[in-house]
């Protein structure tokens, strides 16, 4: 008590209190029910389901076009965020505000509209698959629709900072002798890479438990275009609960372990760069 | 005192707000008591959504002229299985109208909310109207395909639902495989042919409309196997002159259950009517509605009425081939069921 009552502000208790309880019940309480679910299963029976081999491809799928989306995400949402915040051009206003549209878009019809685009009649389906090359309906095309959900993140993770970031930096960088490069590699960069890896790590976390728009690109081809939501739901198609369960703690327990090594990455440049964040 | 003054001036504040929220309260609360009329919710799945729209003001318009009681009926949709959960889980149906058997016999297995023999009660096993799977080609038929065998000759192009997840696919590999077994095959030549029809289906979409959208949208597959009433309305409707439909020698009759979910209508005191609503649907009356539909009535006249539409077909249920759907689901759907087993040779094979 003594403790709180030295703050400028008072409420702590009540604050604490309550983000414990909004968290709880939004956020813990659930996720605990699944491992409580899972808990049916003994670990070979838990072992089972989440190892088949159709389980195993959709693992692949599901988290390697994730973390390849969000990748990819980063290196353009920077740039993305690079030029909304350093450059003026006319219907600047415009594009800052298109960057959010996936997030307001309902997945599905972003879905549609994506398989529409790419699939053979499409825009670019027609110019492309004469060629040889298909998108929708493959990897492919799961990875394009990652990478439309997952861009507001690092863009607007990014653009803040970036508008924080003096270009005075830059200037005493460039008076001090650095060339170019080095000014954005040991200037801008580290003071951009915490945002920007938080902007990673919620783009891929967004991208791995997508599944209303991928569905409709993905053509859920099994061993080959089968996202593991998808596993998901047809357990629960045949009323196997726990085994859907099960197949979710695992998608839970990867993103976690990813997370958490995400944070730590974190708070490792953070610490280099004399940051506290 | 100017400080106690602000408090007593809060006070009253707060006494205002407190009161202003009991009105609004009881004011809600009115509006509740004033529409007590008997509610009933229909619960059911994706595409009976017109179909109902149509069968509940001329149902509530017969109750209303027979008994003096105003109903209102409420719909929930979305898919069968995932309905199912819902009830399951404490959605308040009086009735559940699906398109599998299955989904009605989870509701007695998990929580007991419906009776076991439920299918005696109502006439045609439960089931007021069926429909069956049918081809949707492209105009003038350029493939030629006129019956199952041609579906799995190379070069077809086939699109069907995935049979894990949508009813309207579970049909359509059932009707496969009993189209063997009815031409005097045994299960390895089923299972073989089935294999060769999956093999050659590009595209496994989620649900029935998923699939018809690959199909007329996006250009992809020679030939569409789904449910007759989605391909009678595709053909009316929506495909303007693309498609033809092209009734196979022989299919599957899917039947669409009905019941009254006996925990809820006991615990609502609506029994009664909801039974009542769901006899209406075996009427002429709602027969007809039901043909207008596109789903196969069960009143013979009326399916002679609309023979145009509903070509008389070599029909086989699901129970002489397989015993039941539950049966069929175990057997072949359920995880490293005959389907699963199907579905990752053909991998292989394709790779």
């Amino acid at each position: 008590m003594s403790k709180a009552a030295r703050r400028v502000l008072p409420g702590f208790n009540l604050s604490l209190g309550y983000t414990l309880v909004y968290l709880s019940l939004l956020v813990l309480i659930p996720l605990a029910a699944t491992f409580i679910k899972t808990s049916a299963l003994t670990w070979e029976q838990f072992w089972q389901v989440t190892t088949t081999p159709r389980v195993l491809a959709s693992y692949k799928l599901s988290f390697g076009t994730a973390l390849f989306a969000a990748g990819i995400n980063a290196v353009f949402g920077l740039l993305l965020a690079w030029s909304l915040v350093r450059y003026s051009f006319p219907g600047k206003k415009l594009v800052d505000s298109l960057v959010d549209l996936p997030f307001a878009l309902p997945t599905a019809v972003a879905g549609i509209a994506l398989t529409a685009i790419y699939s053979k009649n499409g825009w670019v389906g027609s110019i492309i698959e004469p060629l040889g090359y298909k998108i929708a309906f493959t990897p492919w095309g799961v990875l394009i629709a990652l990478i439309f959900i997952g861009l507001p993140f690092v863009v607007r993770t990014v653009q803040p900072i970036l508008q924080d970031l003096d270009t005075e930096l830059e200037e005493a960088a460039a008076s001090l002798g650095a060339h170019r490069w080095q000014t954005f590699r040991q200037v801008i960069f580290p003071a951009l890479f915490p945002a920007l890896l938080t902007g990673f790590a919620l783009a891929f976390a967004r991208a791995v438990g997508e599944y209303g728009s991928v569905i409709f690109i993905a053509g859920n081809i099994p061993l080959v275009s089968e996202i593991t939501p998808l596993m998901i739901i047809t357990k629960l198609e045949q009323y196997d609960y726990t085994g859907a369960t099960a197949i979710a703690v695992v998608m839970l327990l990867l993103s976690f372990t990813l997370l958490l090594i995400i944070n730590a990455l974190q708070g490792w440049t953070s610490s280099r760069t004399g940051r506290d964040r | 005192m100017p400080t106690q003054q602000r408090v007593i001036r809060k006070a009253g504040l707060a006494v205002q707000l407190f009161s202003g929220l009991i009105g609004l309260g009881l004011s809600l609360g009115g509006t509740l008591v004033a529409h007590a009329d008997t509610t009933l919710l229909n619960v059911s799945y994706d595409v009976t959504r017109e179909l109902y729209k149509d069968v509940n003001p001329a149902f509530i318009k017969d109750w209303q002229a027979k008994t003096g009681e105003k109903l209102t009926i409420n719909q929930s949709h979305g898919g069968s299985s995932a309905q199912a959960n819902a009830v399951i889980n404490g959605l308040q149906a009086d009735v559940v109208t699906m398109n599998q058997s299955t989904d009605i016999d989870i509701l007695n297995q998990r929580g007991n909310l419906v009776v076991k023999d439920w299918r005696k009660r109502l006439p045609n096993g439960s089931a007021p109207y069926t429909s069956t799977s049918v081809f949707l080609v492209r105009k003038g038929n350029p493939k030629h395909i006129k019956d199952w065998d041609d579906l799995v000759k190379p070069g077809v192009s086939v699109i069907v639902p995935n049979p894990k997840t949508s009813g309207n696919g579970r049909y359509t590999y059932l009707a496969a495989w009993g189209y063997t077994i009815q031409k005097g095959g045994k299960d390895a030549q089923a299972r073989d042919f089935v294999r060769r029809l999956f093999l050659n289906v590009p595209i496994l979409d989620g649900g029935g409309r998923g699939a018809t959208t690959t199909f007329t949208q996006r250009g992809i597959g020679d030939v569409l196997v789904t449910f007759e009433n989605e391909a009678i309305l595709l053909d009316k409707e929506v495909g303007g002159d693309q498609f033809d439909i092209v009734y196979p020698s022989v299919s599957i009759e899917a039947e669409a259950p009905v019941t009254v979910v006996d925990k809820v209508v006991d615990k609502k005191g609506t029994r009664k009517q909801a039974q009542a609503y769901l006899e209406f649907l075996y009427s002429p009356e709602g027969q007809e509605i039901i043909a207008k539909h596109h789903f196969r009535p069960r009143n013979e006249t009326l399916l002679k009425k609309y023979a145009k539409e509903f070509k008389p077909l070599k029909l086989f249920s699901v129970d002489s081939v397989f015993g039941s759907l539950e049966k069929a689901q175990k057997v072949h759907f359920d995880d490293s069921g005959e389907y699963d087993q199907i579905i990752i040779a053909n991998a292989k094979e394709r790779r």
